[in-house]
């Protein structure tokens, strides 16, 4: 689904919609280390805020995050702690 | 300081090894084989006279003034067109020679107006030195006879004027458009007394298939092809060398000046990029530099609603500065940032990452490059280990067959187009994978051996197609990939490219493109001896748009065709600064060098350099800051010459970040629709006003050369440093190449780069360090910069900017040969006459059913937005698929595109938007608003009385 412009959740829409692409360019590599790649993307790409929003979307249940993402922000989760 | 007099040899240069000796009038020489007599002359100091030669084209030998005598040959033949031969014996000058010289000018005197002292061109003639060169008293024809003086001046073109009283019909503009232009608008009408140079048949120049490059106005050798500026203004009394301000190709001119006012913009001979050739836009586009709509005093208001209100330089920087640490203070260090142009010079950029990162405190840095080549940045780094091209321009005269992605360089990089347009002519191979017609598909002498109209988006199916045909027909290059790429990585990747759903019959029912037309084009690169493929945004602006990138990547090391002349992988930049403004640290997760931030020891470098502590974090990039600018959490911004609110997709988005904001700051020549955003309007300065380096789509740093005062007082590294130092930074450069050191010393590949070093090579082409002290123009020799070339799995994920029946058609958008991205500079050029409304191409099957006809108002209508437009129909563009420009603020374009964008950097997707086309009475609702407030925020208020 794409990110609904009018919503008034609309970051967090966009971020979910954002880390859902981000898993899809990495789908074809091996789903151990996809899961890796989606976390070393974030990490080197995404500012503080924006891993803040979604970690805290994560916790909520992260409704709409595909697998393998939702894998790779857990796994960033684990190694910034 | 005088005029800058580029030695013309009358011919081109041999580029053969093989060394000839033979005596010019008495005077030894060796020269390469091939060399003719005229240009080896040349090179002894010895000026032959002549008029239809110049080493600009090839020789000709039709004017008879440049004959030479050569012991045991007979007759007087042409210098131009005689190669010199081992032992030869030359005489340029004898009594036989002089009367012979005589007569011919005679006979070209006897036609031609006798103003000399009036003339545009006087003291710039070929003509006249030719008169005095060859010693001509008298004429015995008189000036009676039948001649051409009462002919008719063509002043149809802005920019210069054709006399054809004063034509000597050389033919050199006839052969400078077909030789260099390569567009083959002049001819030669008629035939021996009646013979004339016409554009077209018999079409007046501006209504020809003239591109006004400027290239015949250069060959003339008369006042017949003049500039314009020059019949105004006069001769020009001094000029320097200095780098075009449009778009990648970073073309060198001669500013040629008369005190501070530009005369003329004359390519440069000795450029690298250019090789003496221009377009339109650098040769004859830069009035826009003292254009009345530029800003040159400072100004605030504390509302966007306010009329501006014109301050001194100090009341501007310091409310600035007090506007971004009130920002700071209330909300933290991280609700500030800015954007770096790529318009401006590489110290420029430097100093406004250094003063975001150093000063701010944050890395919330980013560049217009996100919205064009992030995606090149990304891939090409991950593939092969640079954020840039591979190749020189000069490579591509030894390509044999040229893959052309998603670009449009007859328009977009019309200088480069040339070079290409030349080498298809000696007969390399083209393949052109675009959804619309573009010249380069098909136009005089150039015909594209395979044309591949795919549907917009469909870029990875078809790269990954071509590697697909290229394996399964044993076409790879495995020496190649065994010997400069990882084996198990090209083992793993290939056997995915193997796949059904990535051959042409699978890619064909998502692509269009018919599975044959694929399979030929993948035979056709993968069998050259030298392929290569150059790109441009309609391959990165899409929401796959690092894929193919990478996709592009892997098809080059597949076939072996990376790391000679020839051959690579070359992504045409859109702005003159684009790669330098990347190379500059202007991304947000990368310091100078694309330096990751979270790596220790760049870091302290940096913090050593600097003396600060610096953030590992990455910051916010363009479209995320404005998400946040909407949440609150983001309120400041400081924009250097770049126009977000026009360029940047889906409008409405960011005039809301835009307008949630507390401090906008822009620097700018013009109020561009930014600005109308804005609380602080900083006047920036033109490329003609301060001294800088840009660097161009094949890594070359060249310089930028100040001709004139800044009419704003200030170069843009000026006011960087005084904000900078009024937030408490302190910055003392005294000039532009203080910074450039700075850059050198802390960024490794442009660690022999200097202004010392730049004026002793004329340009440097990065990496330039103790492994290559002069640069380097081809990379990737022998091995990867990443060790091993890395073959890197990009499947195909369609986009989910979908086609209905609401929206049934595909918008594409790119640019106009005339006007150069938003138009703030072109539009205030005379080449707004080429182009003045961005125009809706749309096929005549998509046109009738809609009931649309050539000319008509249409509304084009997407999930984002509506906008209205005039409609052009023509073929250009499949059915299905529409096309526009997105020159002009009012079209408001990017009121229609959406915010998808490029899952790995943001880049957004411009070229792919579902949309509706629908008769329409005229401009939209929100056009008519957006151009009353757009009026209304451009207000200054009057100056108050003392």
């Amino acid at each position: 689904m794409s990110p609904n412009p009018m919503s008034p959740n609309h970051t967090q829409e966009k971020l979910v919609y954002m880390a859902n692409q981000i898993g899809k360019g990495f789908t074809m590599r091996k789903p151990e280390q996809a899961v890796l790649d989606i976390a070393d993307h974030l990490k080197k790409f995404w500012e503080k805020r924006m891993l803040a929003q979604i970690f805290e979307h994560l916790d909520a249940g992260g409704q709409g995050l595909d697998n393998l993402p939702k894998q790779g922000l857990q796994r960033l989760r684990e190694t910034m702690q | 300081m005088g005029l800058i007099h580029e030695i013309d040899y009358g011919t081109k240069a041999s580029t053969s090894t093989k060394l000839v000796t033979l005596k010019i009038d008495g005077n030894s020489i060796t020269v390469p084989e091939g060399t003719s007599v005229m240009r080896a002359a040349t090179e002894l100091g010895t000026q032959i006279p002549k008029l239809c030669a110049t080493d600009m084209l090839d020789s000709y030998g039709s004017c008879r003034l440049c004959l030479v005598e050569i012991e045991g040959r007979a007759g007087t033949p042409a210098s131009c067109t005689t190669p010199v031969a081992e032992g030869m014996v030359v005489h340029t000058q004898n009594a036989k020679l002089a009367k012979l010289r005589k007569g011919v000018m005679e006979l070209y005197i006897s036609d031609h107006p006798l103003d000399c002292l009036t003339c545009s061109a006087n003291s710039d003639c070929e003509l006249q030195d030719m008169a005095g060169a060859v010693g001509l008293r008298e004429v015995r024809y008189g000036y009676e006879g039948e001649n051409h003086l009462g002919a008719t001046k063509d002043i149809s073109n802005p920019y210069f004027q054709f006399d054809p009283s004063k034509c000597i019909v050389c033919s050199r503009c006839v052969r400078a458009c077909e030789e260099v232009q390569g567009t083959f608008a002049l001819t030669i009408e008629g035939s021996g007394f009646s013979s004339k140079v016409s554009p077209g048949i018999s079409e007046e120049f501006f209504s020809s298939e003239c591109v006004s490059c400027g290239a015949c106005v250069q060959a003339c050798p008369t006042a017949t092809l003049m500039e314009k500026s020059v019949i105004e203004m006069g001769q020009p009394e001094h000029s320097a060398v200095t780098t075009c301000a449009y778009c990648g190709v970073g073309c060198s001119f001669k500013a040629e000046m008369r005190g501070e006012e530009v005369v003329r913009m004359v390519p440069y001979k000795d450029g690298k990029a250019n090789h003496g050739h221009s377009c339109v836009k650098g040769r004859f586009a830069w009035g826009y530099a003292t254009h009345r709509d530029r800003i040159t005093k400072p100004m605030i208001r504390s509302k966007i609603t306010d009329p501006w209100r014109e301050v001194s330089w100090e009341e501007a920087i310091n409310y600035a500065a007090s506007e971004f640490k009130r920002i700071q203070a209330k909300h933290g260090k991280d609700s500030i940032g800015g954007i770096t142009s790529s318009r401006c010079t590489n110290e420029e950029t430097y100093l406004v990452q250094k003063l975001i990162r150093a000063g701010f405190g944050n890395n919330n840095v980013d560049t217009c490059a996100r919205v064009c080549h992030s995606p090149t940045g990304y891939g090409l780094s991950k593939t092969f280990g640079t954020s840039a091209g591979t190749q020189d321009f000069d490579s591509v005269d030894e390509s044999d067959a040229i893959l052309v992605i998603g670009a449009n360089p007859t328009d977009g990089h019309p200088v480069f187009a040339s070079r290409m347009k030349k080498r298809l002519r000696e007969g390399a191979k083209l393949i052109v994978v675009d959804p619309r017609r573009t010249d380069l598909v098909r136009s005089p002498h150039v015909n594209a051996d395979y044309h591949l109209a795919l549907k917009p988006g469909t870029n990875v199916a078809i790269v990954n197609a071509l590697s697909h045909v290229i394996i399964s027909e044993g076409l790879a290059d495995e020496d190649f990939i065994r010997d400069q790429c990882d084996w198990n990585e090209y083992a793993e990747w290939a056997d995915f490219i193997l796949r059904p759903h990535n051959s042409p019959e699978a890619v064909e029912k998502l692509s269009g493109v018919p599975a044959e037309t694929i399979r030929g084009a993948a035979r056709l690169y993968a069998t050259a001896r030298n392929g290569a493929i150059y790109y441009g945004l309609g391959v990165t602006e899409h929401s796959q748009g690092t894929s193919t990138v990478l996709a592009i990547a892997n098809l080059a090391m597949l076939t072996g065709n990376i790391g000679r002349k020839g051959v690579g992988v070359n992504p045409l930049r859109g702005q003159n600064n684009v790669q330098g403004s990347c190379d500059m640290g202007s991304f947000p997760h990368e310091f100078p060098g694309y330096r990751h931030v979270s790596g220790e020891t760049v870091r302290q470098i940096y913090e050593q350099d600097w003396g600060v502590s610096l953030s590992a974090e990455p910051g916010l990039r363009i479209p995320n800051m404005l998400d946040a600018a909407m949440d609150g959490t983001f309120l400041g911004l400081y924009v250097q010459g770049e126009d977000i609110a026009q360029s940047d997709p889906d409008t409405k988005h960011i005039v809301g970040g835009l307008t949630a904001m507390e401090c906008v700051v822009v620097q700018d020549l013009f109020l561009n629709e930014t600005a109308n955003y804005a609380h602080v309007f900083l006047p920036g300065c033109s490329f003609l006003e301060k001294d800088g380096t840009f660097t161009n789509a094949e890594r070359r740093i060249q310089r930028v050369r100040k001709v004139m005062s800044p009419k704003n007082g200030y170069g843009d590294w000026e006011i960087t440093q005084m904000l900078a130092n009024a937030m408490g930074m302190e910055m003392h450069y005294n000039h532009p190449s203080e910074i450039m050191d700075e850059i050198a010393r802390t960024t490794n590949s442009f660690a022999g780069v200097s202004y010392d070093a730049l004026e002793r090579l004329g340009s440097i082409q990065w990496p330039c360090n103790e492994l290559a002290p002069e640069g380097t123009p081809i990379m990737h020799i022998g091995a990867f910069v990443r060790g091993q070339g890395q073959f890197v799995i990009a499947d195909y994920v369609p986009t989910d900017e979908k086609t209905g029946p609401l929206f049934p058609l595909l918008l594409t958008t790119g640019r106009i040969l005339s006007q150069y991205n938003v138009g703030a500079q072109t539009r205030r050029t005379e080449n707004a006459k080429w182009h003045e409304e961005d125009l809706l191409e749309i096929h005549p099957h998509d046109a009738e059913v809609r009931g649309v006809k050539d000319g008509d108002w249409v509304k084009l209508a997407s999930r984002a937005g509506e906008t209205a437009l005039r409609a052009k129909i023509t073929d250009r563009v499949a059915p299905g698929v529409v096309y526009t420009t997105f020159h002009h603020p009012f079209t408001q374009a990017n009121v229609i595109t959406t915010d998808y964008s490029d899952w790995a950097t943001n880049c957004p997707e411009y070229k792919v938007t579902a949309v509706q086309v629908s008769p329409s009475n005229g401009p939209t609702e929100w056009q008519t608003s957006y151009m009353a407030h757009s009026d209304a925020s451009r207000r200054i208020a009057p100056i108050a009385a003392e």
